[in-house]
């Protein structure tokens, strides 16, 4: 019996100095910095003149976005007083649609857009993804930051470009990056809190834009010319339309993801 | 040689114990993989840079998969120990070699949680972690079972009606089985298979799917995997009762596998039904380790009555009832 006693005592012996040697590294926190971010619009450009698209994104459904229940982590439970939601489909009671990503997918052919200098921000605030959907440029700078007092893993799962998964303990830790190669969408997610999600495009040019909550969006200095537009949306997928830009106005176009409905310019 | 084996009491009782705590350890990685926790401590060996993130016992899948470290670590541990003192205190040559096996397997296996870690859980090495978790924990059933005293003494010639040579074929073949079923098991799990049928107990309203590709093939030999081993089990318990009914260190072990084997199958059930729920997808895979300890424990106990009746001399008395049985309709 005193044997046992003493291989279950030595048993217990690492998980005891597990327990012993946790939540002491508060000031291994990295600082945190502001950086410059515009997280739901297309970073400023040195691309001046030529004409600009804007347009709305709708879907009439009436079905509310889902609630999500955080309970798996009682520091992000706190800090929700009031319902979440998924942010998956965030329509209004007219049925504007955000967190639309829509951008030129092609016409731009031979021509470059260099990476601007200012930097792209996925902040994680309130144990969610800000912004839900965003866009940035191949070779800019994006820095991800978690906001929050409890830990998160931010794990990246593109196609093209390199997965990664790096953890951030602490509060105001920052991490850095930048993708190589141009992708539509690079899903980015928390395993330590299943409901956080966040898709981010990867472009080699600057000209998309992300619908507002009140379903608007806007591209501007595009190059006159004829383009393919792409919404997309992670719950209702893509769809195109063609649009003709001319120098000093802005063309018009509208996506519609209700059911039965299709996109138009005009 | 038997008489000249000493009983380890220690080491069995270490060897017992550890085996014990690799189900809990294998149920642990269950859960880790039920709530999808598995890249959730992104780094390895250290949990975000350190011993212990800073509240991992409050966030649900932090815990799960740190959780399952500290058991795997303690695992480790306890596996070097039990290495030491075989090595130093064990005087059959080959149960050395079993130990040193053991821990050499539990260094790969810690090695393969890292890489699948690192490499954001690919599947082959997911499936091998898991695999390679049940393989030693075979090891140290082994281990435990030929430390025992009834191994070690002559006890292990069991009784005159005992006719273990009648069961040796069948009780290794369900080992095997269950292994490989586990196997089929730890593919549809890291596959994301588990309800690519999504009815139970009938395949979308049939006996059989009417379309298969790899998901579905995968679930559906899973199923038929757990009906074959449902029939050895049975059929094991059969031939345990009718050669063997003297015999408790054989028959406790088949009841038991025939009873858990009953809870295993509605585990399974649960699973689909309810959309891979936590508690029942996690008690599944801890099922699975069980029963695979458990027949192995009566696969090495039959095994070992019948090396000692051989070695005795000892004729299968059941084996002669039946040839003469057969003499007499032959005649």
């Amino acid at each position: 019996m005193k044997k046992l006693s003493i291989l279950m005592a030595i048993a217990l012996i690492p998980a005891t100095l597990a327990i012993g040697c946790g939540g002491g590294g508060e000031e291994a926190a990295a600082p945190t910095q502001q950086a410059d971010s515009a997280p739901a619009a297309a970073p400023q450009q040195a691309v001046t003149g030529g004409g600009a698209i804007a347009g709305n994104a709708k879907y009439v459904n009436g079905d509310p976005d889902a609630a999500i229940g955080m309970d798996a982590d009682p520091v992000c439970a706190s800090l929700h007083p009031g319902e979440v939601h998924t942010e998956k489909v965030v329509a209004d009671d007219n049925g504007n649609l955000a967190n639309v990503f829509v951008y030129v997918k092609s016409g731009l052919e031979g021509k470059s857009y260099p990476a601007p200098s200012s930097t792209h921000t996925l902040d994680q605030i309130g144990c969610q993804y800000k912004p839900h959907v965003s866009g940035m440029q191949v070779g800019q700078k994006l820095v991800i930051r978690n906001s929050d007092p409890t830990l998160h893993n931010v794990h990246a799962m593109p196609s093209v470009n390199k997965e990664f998964n790096q953890g951030q303990p602490f509060q105001g830790m920052e991490l850095e990056h930048s993708f190589d190669q141009a992708e539509v969408m690079v899903p980015f997610k928390c395993d330590v809190h299943p409901w956080m999600s966040s898709f981010m495009a990867v472009l080699d040019h600057p000209f998309f834009g992300v619908s507002s909550e009140e379903g608007s969006f806007g591209i501007e200095n595009l190059p006159a010319g004829t383009y393919v537009l792409e919404a997309w949306h992670e719950e209702f997928g893509t769809q195109t339309v063609e649009v003709t830009v001319a120098d000093g106005e802005t063309a018009q176009v509208s996506f519609d993801f209700s059911p039965g409905a299709v996109a138009s310019a005009g | 040689m038997s008489r000249e084996t000493p009983f380890l009491r220690g080491v069995h009782r270490l060897a017992a114990f550890l085996a014990g705590y690799v189900v809990l350890l294998i149920t642990a990685g269950g859960l880790v993989k039920s709530l999808e926790a598995g890249l959730s401590v992104p780094d390895w060996p250290l949990s975000y840079g350190m011993l212990n993130p800073p509240r991992w016992w409050e966030i649900e899948t932090v815990r799960a998969e740190h959780g399952h470290r500290l058991i795997a670590g303690t695992v480790l541990l306890l596996t070097l120990w039990l290495m030491i003192w075989i090595v130093r205190r064990e005087p059959r040559k080959w149960v050395r070699g079993v130990a040193v096996v053991a821990f050499v397997a539990v260094l790969a296996q810690a090695a393969l949680g890292g890489i699948t870690v690192l490499f954001f859980l690919p599947t082959a090495i997911s499936v091998s972690h898991a695999g390679l978790a049940q393989l030693f924990l075979c090891l140290l059933v082994v281990l435990a079972v030929v430390t025992s005293r009834r191994w070690v003494s002559e006890k292990g010639a069991g009784s005159p009606a005992t006719s273990a040579s009648r069961i040796v074929t069948l009780v290794t073949a369900t080992t095997i089985a269950i292994y490989v079923q586990i196997l089929l098991g730890a593919v549809m799990r890291h596959t994301g298979a588990g309800l690519a049928i999504p009815d139970f107990p009938l395949a979308f309203g049939g006996l059989i799917p009417p379309k298969l590709d790899f998901a579905i093939g995968i679930h559906f030999a899973h199923r038929m995997g757990a009906l074959l081993v449902a029939t050895l089990i049975f059929w094991s318990l059969g031939r345990v009762l009718r050669f063997a009914s003297q015999e408790r260190v054989l028959v406790i072990p088949a009841s038991l596998l025939t009873l858990l084997v009953l809870v295993q199958g509605t585990l399974g059930g649960l699973v689909v039904l309810t959309g891979k729920a936590v508690l029942p997808n996690t008690l599944h895979v801890g099922g699975g380790a069980l029963l695979l300890a458990l027949s192995m424990m009566l696969t090495l106990m039959t095994r070992r009555l019948d090396w000692v009746a051989r070695q005795q001399g000892v004729a299968p008395e059941v084996e002669v009832f039946e040839t003469h049985r057969l003499e007499q309709a032959v005649s």
